[in-house]
């Protein structure tokens, strides 16, 4: 089970207090009629995942239930960062708050 | 009753403690201490099982937990083997005997030592590997009629017990700084560093003794105490620091992310009357800062012809049985080995009393210090030489001897013996390293995979990394322990010193098949014991194609027993680098997983059975329902009242009732579980309009709404009424099943995609108890409830919404509405005061000569409207047009919740499925939900179906059954007849319109 820290509430938690909530940083279009259907499709449907690292939405139902989003290696299924929604995707490089299983 | 295989002194079981069992059905005696293995090798036991496929005679092999062959089944008494309540597969090597206990030996009929399905050892030659595959193919119509059920009966280990689980099973949380899995000397040594320096620790292991090697390691020394004294003395010490958690009888059997890993801990298996209070077993989740591995290494069997017999065991495990139970597993032992460890085995069991016949060492030349103690021990020494064969089917008779010649090897005699123990040197434990994700490296000069770096914050010691004699196990975990407990509290941490001496570090080692000068055509060597599967059924996988080691494993089932290959995966491996010409770490060892031993249901599932199995959801009015006889169906969590049969009813004669009384009066109906949520917020009104297809903004306070919820791609996904209580503040009804789903899309809505919006969120499910009255006579039975609402229609029409109070102060949001077509309210009180207005409505509703209705009347009456479930005329793929109900869409909103979707080409194009009512042509024929609808009677294969039956009811308004269905281009077919292709034959029906009754809506206004 993984451990997931929760950037509302500053304190990691088991994964069952968590909802995954898909890729990050799809932003719904502010005006969808303003898109043809191809477009459309490709908000609706289409998604990265990559192996490797992905961007991704948690939501902390069963805690502060705030959504917020991660960084996780889907290799290593590691959590290398968490951020508050609406915050910039961070650099990786420049992110220290990687999460190991000891202190 | 007596023993006569005992040592005359040796061990630590207790011989003042005689404890009785019976082992099919023949009454023993062991000491206490014993396992059930050793307690019958001391009996002269051996023969304990039918192996799985072949159904040979096996015995005991190990003395551990990867036992292959004495799988058992166990009773705690002779009662409750009666009862039926029995743990079936159970390693006999780990069972700990207590009085009474009631032991049966698998997979023989009709006794162990005449065993009918025996004959599958003789059709050897068709059961190779992937014989399920290659035999029994056709035809494929036998597959599930005879073939399966017939190896299913044949094939196998234990039987389940007939009776439920009487056990109680446990489930603990705990974190700590380190986790040593594994008692041995090394876990021990990591244990005591990481204790001594302040670390929270918890040291698990599977036996019931701490100790490991050390526990028959009888010459060693430790701190210049004899090696089990310090055993006594360090679990003491662990013992009496509050910061240590010890767990005996505990495996430590998966390794999951970030450190949690899973224990299983037998709590009372090895008493005879345990302390009621106590579960069987507990589940351990541990969150471990850092985790030392200290699982050892498994003794490897030798790979020759018969291999396989009882009385052949593991050079180790005799050591064990004599050293640490006080039994001599044989009158006469050979020991056949490639290690030097089988000597120091050998020469224990000598001095322990045994009478060692020979040792047989593959090597040429093995060390001069052991062959001198061994030829002064009087024990026949050959070198250069191998087994060949074991003769004996039911127990060692005695063993051919091939000698290692450049030309191959010669047959050079046979040795009488009753037990034959082998050694192909030692394979480190690397499974929880390997469930840790850490990768294995290869060490071609000890002929094993050693841990390479940990993925995760664990680290291994001792012989599970290749470390070998005592003083360096005991270095290794010390250093390990020291390292862990600083990782894991940043304070630096002294590496303990524990001088050793005696298990001094040996040499040798054997992979793959043994040579031999025998028919290879007709001799069968075993690679995987319980698993039946031999040298040349790996060689033949190879030769069949399967060239990757996962293919191999699969194909030949090797590997894939209860000890997850730790017996037998070298073995095959190496047979199969051979056979593919290419080198061990090439091909590559396949991937250890959970559980490391098998783990019970019962464990996993703890309480979470029974009543707790899930949680349930009973309303206030429930006990009500529940004395009135409700029958009650299980709506997402909810118990809902089903139907109220009258004397002498079934559910169509009440659901009939039921029905004609709402529609001629009143009936009264629980609609609590239906979900609500309030939203509330200057920008509420704004937020439902992008959430739901409807219009709100315009709507008035003290209305109400019917609103359709659609996903970003168009289809509905729920609906509900939605009241305005003020400006600023909805009350929000979804279906019973979906509130939290709805709530959740909500809240990620509201934070993620519009946070500017000024709106809160509240599940208000439990803060609302509701009372639905519906019927012409609705208002005639809550009328002398209400205190201070007008009820005309004129101040409070249908789809309007009053805050109020009833009974007298009650407070109360009064809806009228309708789910049935009929005028009615729905009377939103407090939970606590549910049942009390409950009460007095229901007398109004029975004086008025109403009555109660459940959830299947509320269905019936609601499809005679023509009224859609979401989930049941809907499936996540209609739209609101596919349903009729583009009128629910407000046209003129620029944007909301799922609105470009319903312009995408496929969702405007023609032919969709639409919602039509179906009535069958002979007026009596109830459909079943789900049929498929046809053109034709009998459609030529391969045509599609137009469209299926979503419900389906017997109309008592309609006096006939009547159904909705979903049809292709259903609204342009009214009056058409289509057919409902069924196994008695087509029924033919006409489509109709989906409204039975009342199409205009007058009833709604009286």
């Amino acid at each position: 089970m993984l451990l997931i820290h929760c950037p509302c509430c500053g304190v990691d938690r088991p994964e069952i207090e968590f909802r995954h909530g898909g890729e990050a940083h799809i932003a719904r279009p502010a005006d969808p009629s303003a898109l043809d259907d191809h477009q459309w499709a490709d908000f609706l449907y289409m998604r990265s995942n990559p192996k490797g690292v992905t961007a991704e939405r948690w939501r902390h139902v069963h805690g502060c239930g705030r959504f917020f989003n991660a960084l996780r290696d889907t290799v290593s299924d590691r959590f290398l960062a968490v951020y508050r929604t609406g915050e910039p995707r961070p650099d990786l490089d420049a992110a220290s708050t990687g999460m190991e299983g000891g202190k | 009753m007596s023993q006569p295989h005992r040592t005359p002194a040796t061990g630590r079981i207790d011989r003042s403690v005689p404890v009785t069992f019976t082992f099919d059905g023949r009454t023993l005696q062991g000491f206490a201490g014993d396992t059930l293995a050793s307690a019958l090798l001391a009996n002269g036991i051996h023969l304990v099982g039918r192996s799985f496929k072949y159904h040979r005679p096996r015995g005991i092999l190990t003395a551990g937990s990867e036992e292959p062959n004495a799988l058992v089944g166990v009773a705690k008494s002779a009662a409750a083997a009666a009862a039926g309540q029995s743990v079936p597969n159970l390693r006999a090597t780990q069972v700990e005997i207590h009085e009474g206990m009631v032991v049966v030996s698998q997979n023989r009929w009709p006794s162990l030592a005449f065993d009918i399905c025996a004959v599958n050892d003789r059709l050897a030659p068709i059961f190779v590997a992937g014989f399920y595959y290659k035999t029994f193919m056709w035809p494929k119509s036998f597959w599930n009629s005879v073939y399966e059920p017939f190896i299913r009966s044949a094939a196998g280990l234990g039987k389940a017990p007939t009776a439920p689980d009487p056990d109680r099973y446990a489930n603990r949380y705990a974190h700590c700084d380190v986790l040593v899995a594994g008692g041995g000397p090394a876990g021990l040594a990591a244990a005591l560093a990481a204790a001594r320096a302040g670390g929270r620790v918890i040291i698990a292991d599977e036996q019931g003794e701490f100790g490991g090697s050390l526990l028959h390691e009888t010459g060693a020394t430790v701190d210049s105490k004899p090696a089990t004294d310090w055993v006594a003395s360090a679990v003491a010490e662990l013992a009496g620091n509050a910061r240590v958690t010890i767990l005996p009888r505990t495996t430590v059997f998966g390794y999951f992310n970030q450190n949690f890993v899973a224990l299983a801990e037998r709590v009372t298996d090895h008493l005879a009357a345990p302390d009621p209070s106590l579960p069987r077993e507990r589940l351990w989740q541990v969150r471990a800062r850092q985790v030392v591995i200290a699982t050892g290494a498994i003794e490897r069997p030798l790979v020759f012809p018969e291999n396989d017999r009882p009385g052949v065991m593991m050079a180790e495990a005799a050591r064990i049985y004599a050293g640490r139970f006080g039994v001599l597993p044989g009158e006469e032992i050979v020991v056949a080995t490639a290690c030097d460890s089988a000597w120091v085995a050998a020469l224990d069991i000598a001095e322990a009393g045994g009478k060692v016949a020979a040792i047989i060492d593959m090597r040429p030349d093995p060390g001069a210090a052991l062959v001198a103690r061994a030829r002064e021990a009087g024990i026949r020494i050959e070198t250069d030489c191998v087994v060949t064969g074991v003769l004996g089917k039911k127990r060692v008779k005695g063993v051919l001897i091939g000698r290692r010649k450049a030309s191959g090897v010669v047959a050079a005699g046979e040795i009488s013996c009753d037990c034959l123990l082998m050694s192909g040197g030692w394979t480190p434990n690397v499974s929880l390293h390997s469930q840790a994700r850490g990768k294995l490296d290869w060490q071609p000069e000890k002929g094993a995979f050693l841990p390479g770096d940990p993925v995760q914050a664990q680290r291994s010691a001792g012989s599970c990394r290749g470390v070998d004699g005592l003083a360096a196990v005991l270095a290794d975990g010390a250093a390990a322990g020291a390292q862990a407990v600083e990782a894991a509290t940043g304070t630096p941490a002294p590496v303990p010193d524990f001088p050793a001496t005696g298990g001094e570090a040996g040499s040798g080692w054997w992979l793959g098949t043994v040579p031999h000068d025998r028919n290879a055509a007709r001799v069968r060597a075993f690679v995987d014991f319980q698993n039946d599967v031999t040298a040349k059924d790996v060689k033949l996988a190879v030769r069949e194609g399967m060239h990757s080691i996962e293919h191999i494993k699969r194909y030949t089932t090797t590997g894939m027993a209860t000890d997850q290959g730790r017996l037998s995966n070298m073995n095959a491996l190496s047979i199969a680098s051979s056979a593919l010409d290419n080198q061990i770490p090439q091909v590559g060892l396949t991937t250890f997983r959970q559980p490391y031993t098998p783990v019970t249901f019962g464990t996993l599932a703890a309480t979470s059975r029974g009543d707790l199995f899930d949680p349930v959801r009973r309303t206030p009015i429930h006990p009500w329902a529940a004395e009135k006889g409700a029958a009650f169906e299980d709506v997402a969590l909810w118990k809902r009242a089903w139907y109220f049969p009258g004397p002498g009813e079934d559910m169509h004669k009440a659901v009939e009732r039921e029905c004609r009384i709402v529609r001629e009066s009143v009936g009264i109906f629980d609609a609590t579980t239906l979900g609500k949520i309030e939203v509330v917020g200057p920008d509420a009104a704004e937020f439902l309009e992008r959430i739901y297809t409807n219009p709100w903004k315009k709507l008035g306070v003290g209305r109400l709404r019917y609103g359709l919820m659609l996903n970003e791609a168009g289809f509905i996904i729920d609906d509900g009424v939605v009241g305005r209580l003020a400006e600023d503040r909805f009350h929000v009804t979804t279906t019973t099943g979906g509130a939290p789903r709805v709530l959740a899309l909500m809240e990620d809505y509201l934070q993620t995609e519009w946070p500017d919006l000024e709106v809160w969120l509240t599940s208000t499910t439990e803060q609302w108890a509701v009372v639905a009255v519906q019927g012409p006579k609705a208002r005639e039975a809550i009328a002398p409830l209400v205190d201070d609402i007008d009820l005309s229609t004129d101040a409070m029409p249908h789809m309007s919404v009053r805050e109020g109070h009833v009974m007298g102060g009650i407070p109360c949001r009064l809806f009228r509405m309708s789910f049935t077509g009929e005028a009615g309210y729905e009377i939103n009180v407090p939970p606590s005061r549910a049942r009390q207005v409950w009460e007095a409505v229901f007398a109004n509703v029975e004086r008025l000569g109403g009555c109660p209705y459940g959830t299947e009347t509320m269905h019936v009456l609601r499809a005679e409207k023509g009224y859609i479930i979401v989930g049941q005329e809907t499936d996540g793929t209609v739209t609101p047009d596919d349903v009729g109900m583009s009128w629910a869409i407000g046209k003129k909103k620029p944007d909301f919740v799922g609105k470009r979707s319903l312009a995408r080409p496929d969702l405007v194009a023609e032919g969709r499925k639409q919602m039509v009512g179906l009535l069958t042509k002979d007026a009596t024929t109830l459909l079943e939900e789900g049929a498929q609808v046809t053109v034709e009677a009998e459609p030529a294969r391969r045509t599609p179906a137009l469209g299926h039956v979503t419900s389906s009811y017997v109309s008592p308004a309609a006096g006939r059954p009547i159904a909705l269905a979903m049809i292709a281009n259903g609204r342009a077919r009214m009056g058409e007849t289509l057919h409902v292709p069924m196994p008695g034959g087509a029924i033919a029906v006409e489509v109709v319109s989906p409204v039975f009754v009342d199409p205009e809506g007058n009833r709604l206004n009286v």
